[in-house]
This record gives structure tokens, sequence and C-alpha cells, in this order.
């Protein structure tokens, strides 16, 4: 007598045979099949895993779009400088989490809780090094990124869009600097942004109104500090993210430019019917 | 054969442009006016946030951010007419030493100091260190009788006054009184170069002629 069988799902049922053998597992009709090595299979499954992620997402076009475009010849090693301000941002968005789980923005504490994350916490001098020295580096490579593309001539037509959003990223680069420079609170980053923020209330009409607002208040206050924090670590960098966005979109559907010492290849379309 | 059925594009009824399902007196289709509903219920919603957030943000520009209070700086006799004895105030309070500022109080010494018409003078001078260039502190030098900033060179005379490098105006003042025999400071002041006083502004704000127009105090001095 045959036992009912269980309602087993599915992941537990036995797979039906695989092609070229019969169902007790043994070597077909059609030849001997060969067992799978532990590499194809797992080929196989990586294969199918993306195979399942591109057939609901269908993003498999778009990443072609993105990665495997045509580059212009004489395309060199200073068309790299973009990719390398993008590494160099990665780098302080994800050591600025790891500082971020340190530090407190609180008048009374930064200081200490900066000195903490230097000289106690495990890697805590390296990370915060990174953070402060990736930030400076940034700086000199978005300029680099900047000097290549005005000396190529890449800011032409129809490029201009992306060089007037590579500027706004310019100025919000800064203005992170501006605004991580008073995080550690010693003496320097406190007179640096009593200055700096009073530069801003040197503008006619709209100063003493920007200078307020940076300040929360008409002095230095309790929280100025967090204010700075908040610009530096949510406002700024939410908009920078944007900005990348938008800027790597228009470098892919726009394409790179020729070095200007390369010069167009003549091709005499007319007389290469004769 | 009868003639199409004739349409005014410009018309102010649906119906009488010719669009299909449209009732009778419809001015607005249903599709526009759906848009429009949606369009107006997300601007609400998004305001709803965005307002409150940009006050949360911008509150401290209209409000005045701590009592006005007068602060003890010791007995009359600590005070002089020739020289000033520097003094640390509580300017923001809860942040501990970043809070502070030092002031130099000297004693109103009417043989030296500038009278200005329409005003009088304060018993004690308290001078602020903000330096009116960039809000660096100044030093007070008493061989030359003279406040100098450590940072783009800013020289200051005996009153305050601007001798030299950068600054646009006179260094701040704080209000002065005496009561039962003590000195107290009250709340910042600014002066333009005649040494009339002003509502507090940031250093780097002229004070002098139409400059000061284009330099407005706070809303809520």
């Amino acid at each position: 007598m045959k036992l009912p069988t269980p309602p087993l799902p599915k992941a537990f049922r036995p797979s039906p045979p695989r092609p070229g053998r019969d169902r007790d597992g043994a070597n077909g009709k059609n030849g001997p099949a060969t067992k799978p090595t532990t590499k194809e299979q797992a080929v196989e499954g990586a294969a199918s895993a993306i195979g399942w992620l591109d057939e609901r997402s269908g993003v498999s076009p778009w990443l072609r779009w993105l990665l495997y475009r045509k580059v212009p010849k004489g395309t060199n090693w200073f068309y790299t400088l973009g990719s390398a301000t993008l590494f160099a941002f990665l780098s302080q968005a994800v050591t600025g989490v790891f500082l971020a789980m340190y530090y407190e923005p609180d008048a009374t504490r930064a200081y200490e809780s900066a000195a903490r994350i230097s000289n106690d916490v495990f890697l805590g001098e390296f990370v915060r090094g990174m953070h402060k020295w990736g930030a400076t580096v940034m700086i000199i490579l978005i300029f680099l990124h900047m000097g290549r593309t005005f000396f190529f001539g890449a800011y032409k037509y129809p490029r201009e869009l992306n060089w007037v959003i590579g500027v706004v990223l310019l100025v919000l680069t800064l203005a992170m600097g501006l605004t991580g420079y008073l995080l550690p609170f010693d003496q320097r980053s406190f007179w640096a942004t009593v200055v700096a923020v009073n530069i801003n209330a040197s503008g006619p009409i709209v100063g003493p109104y920007l200078a307020d607002f940076l300040r929360a208040g008409a002095e230095f206050g309790p929280t100025t500090i967090s204010r700075f924090y908040a610009l530096h670590m949510l406002a700024i960098p939410g908009l920078i993210v944007a900005l990348i966005f938008a800027h790597l979109y228009l470098v892919t559907k726009l394409g790179t430019t020729a070095p200007p010492w390369l010069k167009a290849e003549k091709k005499d379309l007319l007389t290469e019917e004769v | 054969m009868a003639d199409p059925p004739k349409f005014d594009k410009k018309s102010r009824y649906t119906e009488g442009r010719g669009i299909a399902g449209a009732f009778e007196g419809e001015t607005v289709t249903r599709r526009r006016l759906m848009e429009g509903g949606v369009q107006v219920a997300g601007a609400v919603a998004v305001a709803a946030f965005a307002l409150p957030g940009l006050g949360f943000a911008l509150g401290p520009l209209f409000e005045k951010t701590y009592p006005e209070t007068w602060q003890n700086v010791g007995p009359e006799d600590d005070f002089n007419e020739d020289t000033y004895v520097p003094r640390v105030i509580n300017i923001a309070p809860d942040i501990g030493d970043s809070g502070k500022t030092t002031i130099y109080v000297r004693r109103y010494n009417p043989r030296r100091d500038k009278k200005v018409e329409g005003q009088d003078p304060e018993p004690y001078v308290a001078i602020s260190t903000r330096c009116a260039h960039l809000g660096c502190p100044v030093r007070y030098i008493q061989a030359s009788q003279k406040f100098v900033c450590p940072c783009h060179g800013g020289i200051y005379g005996f009153e305050g006054q601007v001798e030299g490098g950068p600054p646009v105006r006179p260094l701040d003042r704080f209000y002065a009184r005496v009561t039962s025999g003590a000195v107290e400071i009250g709340d910042r002041f600014s002066l333009n170069s005649e040494l009339k006083r002003f509502a507090p502004r940031d250093p780097s704000n002229h004070l002098d002629g139409l400059w000061q127009y284009l330099y407005p105090s706070r809303p809520t001095t």
C-alpha cells in the first residue's frame, strides 16, 4: 500500500531527475551525464541569483549603459580624477559614520569626545586621521578634476550643465570643510569659525541674517555646534549625493571628450565610395 | 448629410469644447479637477513639514536668545580712569568656557573721553575684546595704550577707536551701571566712528554714513 505524500513545501520535495538520467539517478540512455563540478554549481547559482534580480528589476540594460560605454581615443590618467574625488567622498562618508558613533556635538563635551576618539578608541586615531586628511585630499582632487575639465575644454557644449553641477558640488564640498572645521572644538577651530561666520556677516543686507542663522543667535551659543554638526553630517552630504548622481548621469549620457591635442580623424566619406 | 457637430475650442463649457462624457454646464473636466486637487494636497502636505522645519531653523534670528542680565564685575574701587582692568563675563549660558568673554573696564574719564551729543556717557567704559574686523579677541597693551588684534593686525586707540588695520568701526562696548558700590555690566552695544551708540552688530558691519543701512540690526533689538 502506498502512503499519501505529506504536503511538503516545495523546497523539501524530491527534485525531478536531471535530463539524461532516469528516475533512479543512473545514467540514462542518452549517454552518461557528467556530474557538475563545484565551480560549475557556484557559477550556475550566482547566474541564477543575478538572473532572478534582473528578471524582476530590468536593471541590466541600465548597467550596461552605465558601464560599457565608448570612450574616445587618447583617454588617459587625467580622466580618473573624477572617480578619485568620488572615492574620496565615499571614504569621508564611511569614516564620518564611524566618527559619529563616538562624537558628541555639545560645546562642553565636543573636545573631550574628539580627544577620546584619538587617544582611547581602538583605531580611532586612524579613522579620525583618515577623515581629517581625506577632507584635504578631496579638496585637492576636486580642484585637479576641475582643472582637467577646464584645460581639456570639457566644459563646452553640450556639457555646460555638468560644469554648473560640478561647481555647486565644489561649493558644497567647501561648505563641508567649513562646518567640519568647528567640530574638534579646539581653540583653532573655535576662532576659525568665529572669523568665518563674521565673514558671512560682512555681506550687505543678508549678511547679518546669514550669520545669525549659522550661529543660531547673536553670539556663539549652546546650539551652534549641533547646528554645524547637523549641516555637516546630514544636510550637505544629502545634497552632495543627489548632485553626484546628476553629475554621473550627465557624464554617462554625454560621454567624455577626447583630449584637445587629438585632432579629429579626417574620413573623406565621399571619396571612399569611389 | 448632417453637418458634423460644431465645437468651439474656446468655449467655457467642456461640452461646448466637444470633450467626451462632458456634463451639461461643466467648465472643468474631472481629470483636470483631480490633477489640481492632487497637486494642492501634495503642496499642503509638503508645506505641513517644510514650513515648520524652516521656522525651526530660522527661529533664532527673530527671538532674543538670552534674557537681559546685569553681571557684577567687582567694587568701584577696582577701577580707575587711566587704565583698563580685564574682567571675564558670560555672554552665552550652558557652554562652559566658550560662553565667556574678556572685557576691559575703566572709569569714565571726562578729560579724555569724547562726548557725543544727545547721549549720556556711561559711568564706566566696558570695552568688548571682540575685534570689529572679524571677531578675534583683541588685547590691551598698557605701554602704548592701544588694543591690538592678533589675527589681521587691527589697532584701536584708548577709547576703542580704529587707528589702523582692517576694522570698520570702533570696538563694541557694554552698558554699565553702579549698584550699591558694585560695577555691573549689561548688554552689548556697537558704536560708529563718532562713538554714537547703535544696536549691537556683527563684526565687519560698517556703521558710518549710508553704510549703516546696508547692515540692519536684529529684529529683536
